[in-house]
């Protein structure tokens, strides 16, 4: 596999192998904005949607768009795009998302 | 047979070990990380150094395993300029180990001006001995952003061959970035926040084999020691050839770490 290659079985074949276990991740993201829609805001909190929920809903849109290379396309969707450092990491953490 | 470049076994049980060699791991590669916590003193890192090249060898070689070490401080512990360098003077004294190959994970975490001050640092150190290098890219919405930051340092150090540094953690949105400028590319398999067997066996159908490797990158969160081995079996289950699936888990690894000229296999 020295340059880009097909994956060796079928398209039928990568449906059969792997349909149910993204069926499940389907449901599991359906089953999140679900939980999301039902929990209370807390005392304090913003009830305006998460940047995240925001993020992972236009994600879905790109997995509807009929084009290729859906993955990268999510991940950059996901990126921060800015060019220069920061001047200080006041966090070690990552949010997953940023603002879209 | 297979080798596990980047796996954190100082957070892993003797189990683990036991369970890499039964499942064909021959040899292993463990940069300097980020224990969880900050370390109080550059002599932590010291103790920490000691037991990547002294204490850590004895136990993998129990097993039948190779273990080779990279140095560094992480870029988690690089916010803090002064105490860095601190703890990259210690590095010279322990490149004579046998089983230094290079200075790692070295990189950015928050894509900060600190980070990058001590990722110069550590690549100066790195051209000075002409050693390997291995790269840690930034997590989640940070990599894209951090992954270009890190290449436009590297090629400010003309010393440094790309085909001598390692850029770990590449994912679907990085990787064709890093393998277009001559670099080597490490996918780590590791569950929510990297690539998965199966993706990572898709990047190797979109991009092919060349300069591309898979590592676990094992630790002490969520991960799993055995996920080189899963990701084989994910290989040939699609139909790769034996071929392609020993050049990624072993013959891959094991040309990019050879040119240290101190990588063994057990």
């Amino acid at each position: 596999m020295p340059g880009p290659t097909p994956p060796p079985i079928s398209k039928r074949a990568v449906v059969d192998r792997y349909f149910l276990e993204h069926r499940a991740k389907v449901i599991d993201i359906a089953a999140f904005l679900d939980r999301v829609d039902r929990a209370q805001a807390a005392a304090g909190e913003a009830d305006a949607q998460d940047f995240r929920v925001k993020a992972l809903e236009a994600c879905c849109r790109v997995l509807l768009d009929g084009k290729p290379d859906r993955a990268r396309r999510v991940l950059e969707l996901l990126s921060d795009h800015s060019t220069e450092p920061i001047a200080k990491a006041s966090t070690k953490g990552a949010t997953g998302a940023t603002h879209v | 047979m297979y080798i596990d470049p980047h796996v954190h076994m100082v957070s892993r049980t003797t189990d683990d070990y036991q369970r890499m060699a039964l499942a064909g791991c021959v040899a292993i590669t463990e940069p300097a990380f980020w224990a969880g916590y900050d370390r109080s003193s550059p002599q932590g890192f010291f103790d920490y150094f000691r037991q990547l090249t002294d204490f850590e060898p004895k136990r993998a070689a129990q097993y039948g395993i190779r273990h080779h070490t990279w140095l560094c401080i992480n870029p988690k512990e690089a916010e803090d300029p002064v105490f860095a360098k601190e703890v990259i003077k210690l590095i010279p004294q322990f490149l004579k180990c046998e089983n230094v190959l290079g200075i790692g994970e070295i990189g950015l975490n928050k894509n900060s001006r600190n980070e990058l001050e001590i990722l110069d640092a550590h690549l100066s150190l790195a051209a000075e001995h002409n050693l390997l290098v291995l790269v840690h890219t930034p997590h989640l919405e940070d990599k894209l952003k951090g992954t270009k930051l890190i290449m436009d340092a590297i090629r400010n150090h003309a010393r440094l061959d790309p085909s001598r540094v390692l850029i770990d953690h590449v994912e679907e949105h990085t990787v064709r970035h890093v393998l277009d400028r001559g670099f080597w590319a490490g996918m780590t398999l590791y569950p929510d926040t990297k690539c998965t067997p199966q993706r990572a066996v898709d990047i190797f159908e979109m991009h092919g084999t060349e300069r591309l490797w898979i590592n676990s990158a094992g630790d002490w969160g969520q991960s799993d020691p055995l996920a080189v081995p899963k990701a084989q079996i994910e290989m040939k289950s699609r139909g790769h050839t034996l071929e392609s699936v020993r050049k990624v888990s072993f013959e891959n690894p094991l040309q990019f770490l050879s040119q240290s000229g101190r990588f063994r296999i057990a």
